[in-house]
């Protein structure tokens, strides 16, 4: 339970807030419109329908304004650097955005589906005002229209329309109707094609499609401008309740003029327009970046497809384990991609290998190729840096680095500075101990990451250092082929798969051995967890990290990060 | 855009849209509005949409992700053979059934999404595609069987059996190679 509190209690504690501010504006705008005399003739026509929709209408504007902010990449990666003085638990939420995102856009289907049920109640109780010539009361507050001394409080005023039709005749027709059935759709479209398996196989589609929240927010800026819910003005002067009986005196005693009413105002666009001016920032800068000039320092093929670009950009400044998003005219206008870097941020320019992957990264690898020797190559946009969880690997006394495939590019970055800062001893290096896990299916297209251990390897025994990184390899793959290699070559000093010192393990590894070996080897300390790699593996992860963790300050703590993309 | 299978987008609208469909006519008939009739019948299409779209379509390149419990459907569904094969036959259907729900507000959505997916679905066909079921894959199991019922017959050739003693006299000449250095 301890444990649990430590990895999880953060996150519980904002999601309570946040459920319990959405209730509490569900039932504040609910009980408005159920229980003040100023909508009483309203219920009257309409029963409790009005406020369902109402106290739906109200979780729809807070969470409106809350989708928007979890994707504005460049404000968080701002928070995150300014979150200097708190812990690295306040930062760990932020690599939560797009998990909070999905939870907020399910919250906006359902409300939507509340509101738009309750006014499909509305506007047939106010198609049957209009129609039902037995209710006295119902008839007197049906025709009052909006003349020189009445105003209207049944918004349906056209009934020469065929009584079935006149509910859709009159959604149509109204503002407030026409805008929720546009973005109703919208956001219809957006969640079908936002389906993982969407997705996950064709982004492009899911990308675009997306941009429907424009029409999206600027329907619902507008949706309330109609001034169609209605409330009786000055109740003082005609008591509802007093007056409901007498309504064929209405105008004529002086208890009961004839009542009068008003709409209000659209509110919606107080709770969104701040996110959405936030969010034209976002959007701007990551132009804005965009158009800066980006030089080709270097480009490398190397084997199994994987293509490496050393590219410059004035004033560009990254962290470790940063990410940016690339896109290429040549190959499509409007799609970016994200590629983890994989240089340290002592360089003066920055790395990313991109592995063939799907359309885009297999067209950019076509070029590439044939492109003449020593030129530049097509024009890039880079918007970014944007920072992960890698950033807080330094803060943390010891680490365990755990990469799958080619999740280990992060920590390709991460290596790479450890080297350069120890190289100019910078005190800054808070690390005393780095585990490294890299668990791979297959030899393929790693070759130039098992280059840049050998180099590190080297390094570390020259300066005796050799105790500072300790990294186990895990072959996921292997076969009978690999086993009769290796036991004809078990007696060298290199490994024969990678030609490092460290020998490659095969399967996958035993996690209860391995954190069992960090906490005997740190008994005290606390030790931060990092994985890039498949949600499974981050299952595992994050429950050893809070098995093994234990809330007396003497003993070894454990925090598991995850990057996600 | 890519080599996307449109009929995946058509699937994931049509199965929401019967979802939509079912709602709005259960909204009409518990209601009992104007026209619930029109409703009554948007529950019976939107069921009946539903249960067509439930089991996905294999993919034509990549891994395809069945839905929980769908094989079942699938079966149901291939039973009909080139009507539901076939997504130019999808395509009207779902235009046809969706034109009763545009006669009563609470359906309109049901119906203008069930005709957003119609559109896929002809995107679909016109691109060349076709609905093909998920099924288990059986015959795996069955070679692993048959190589264990038939061990071999005949011992592995050798040498006979003067070459095969021992010989520690004239290493070079004996039949096999010594994995163990033999030593006196």
């Amino acid at each position: 339970m301890a444990n649990w509190i430590i990895n999880h209690g953060l996150t519980t504690f904002i999601l309570v807030i946040w459920m319990a501010l959405n209730i509490f504006l569900f039932t504040w705008y609910y009980h408005i419109y159920a229980l003040r005399d100023e909508f009483y003739y309203t219920r009257y026509i309409l029963g409790d329908a009005l406020a369902w929709a109402r106290g739906s209408a109200a979780v729809l504007n807070f969470n409106c304004m809350l989708i928007l902010l979890p994707v504005c990449r460049n404000l968080l990666s701002f928070i995150r650097g300014s979150l200097v003085c708190c812990s690295r638990t306040m930062r760990k939420q932020l690599d939560k955005n797009l998990s909070f995102h999905k939870l907020v856009a399910y919250t906006i289907a359902l409300m939507t589906a509340v509101h738009m049920i309750s006014h499909l109640f509305n506007v047939e109780r106010y198609n049957d005002n209009r129609r039902n010539k037995n209710d006295k009361l119902g008839m007197a507050l049906a025709i009052l229209a909006d003349l020189e001394n009445t105003t209207y409080l049944n918004p349906i005023r056209n009934i020469d329309t065929d009584p079935q039709q006149t509910p859709t005749y009159f959604v149509f027709t109204s503002i407030a109707g026409l805008t929720g059935v546009i973005i109703t759709l919208s956001l219809i479209l957006i969640i079908t094609s936002s389906m993982e398996v969407i997705r996950r196989s064709y982004f492009e589609v899911f990308w675009y499609t997306h941009h429907l929240f424009v029409i999206f927010f600027l329907g619902l800026v507008i949706h309330g401008v109609g001034y169609i819910v209605r409330k009786q003005d000055e109740t003082q002067r005609h008591n509802p309740t007093f007056c409901r009986t007498r309504s064929s005196d209405w105008g004529g005693i002086t208890e009961c003029p004839v009542p009068q009413f008003s709409g209000g105002p659209a509110m919606t666009w107080y709770w969104v327009i701040g996110p959405m001016i936030l969010y034209l920032f976002e959007r701007l800068l990551r132009f804005i970046r965009y158009m800066q000039a980006v030089t080709y320092r270097k480009i490398v093929m190397h084997p199994s497809k994987v293509l490496e670009l050393q590219l410059m950009k004035n004033g560009f400044k990254m962290e470790v384990g940063q990410y940016v998003f690339l896109n290429c005219p040549a190959i499509s206008q409007l799609e970016w991609h994200p590629f983890t870097m994989t240089s340290a941020p002592e360089e003066d320019f920055f790395t990313v290998h991109i592995r063939s992957a799907g359309d885009w990264t297999d067209k950019l690898i076509d070029i590439m190729q044939q492109l003449p020797e020593g030129t530049q190559g097509p024009k890039m946009g880079v918007d970014g840096p944007f920072g992960t969880a890698s950033e807080d690997v330094f803060e943390y006394e010891v680490s365990m680095l755990v990469g799958a495939g080619i999740g280990v590019t992060p920590f390709a970055s991460i290596l790479k500075s450890i080297w350069y800062k120890f190289k100019i001893s910078n005190p800054k290096l808070r690390t005393r101990k780095i585990y490294f896990y890299w668990i791979c299916r297959e030899t393929h297209a790693f070759e130039w990451f098992a280059d840049l251990l050998q180099v590190l390897e080297k390094e570390m025994e020259e300066r005796g250092m050799g105790d500072f990184l300790t990294y186990k390899l895990y072959l996921t793959g292997w076969d009978q082929g690999h086993v009769t290699y290796i036991k004809v070559h078990s007696g060298e000093e290199t490994d024969a798969v990678t030609g490092l010192k460290q020998k490659t393990h095969y399967g996958r590894p035993v996690w209860d051995k391995e954190f069992e070996q960090v906490r005997k080897e740190n008994p005290s300390s606390v030790v931060g967890t990092f994985l890039c790699g498949p949600a499974v593996l981050a299952k595992v992860l994050s429950k050893k990290c809070a098995k093994y963790s234990d809330v007396d300050p003497r003993k070894t703590k454990f925090y598991f990060n995850k990057e996600n993309f | 855009m890519g080599k996307i299978e449109w009929a995946m987008w058509a699937n994931e609208q049509a199965l929401a849209s019967g979802l939509i469909l079912l709602t709005g006519g259960i909204v009409g008939v518990a209601g009992q509005f104007r026209g619930w009739q029109f409703a009554a019948y948007a529950i019976v299409a939107g069921v009946f949409v539903c249960l067509l779209e439930y089991p996905r379509s294999k993919r034509a390149k990549g891994t395809s992700v069945e839905r929980t419990g769908q094989y079942c459907f699938t079966v149901c569904v291939k039973s009909f053979g080139p009507l539901t094969r076939n997504y130019y036959v999808r395509g009207s259907l779902h235009a046809a059934i969706c034109v009763p729900g545009g006669f009563m507000l609470s359906t309109v959505l049901g119906c203008v999404c069930l005709g957003i997916s119609s559109i896929i679905y002809f995107v679909a066909a016109i691109r060349g595609e076709h609905w093909e079921p998920i099924l288990p894959r059986k015959e795996i199991s069955r070679e692993v069987q048959d190589t264990v019922k038939n061990p071999p017959q005949n011992p592995p050739p050798r040498p006979p059996p003067e070459t095969r003693r021992k010989r520690v006299d004239d290493l070079e000449e004996a039949a096999y190679d010594n994995p163990i250095p033999v030593s006196e």
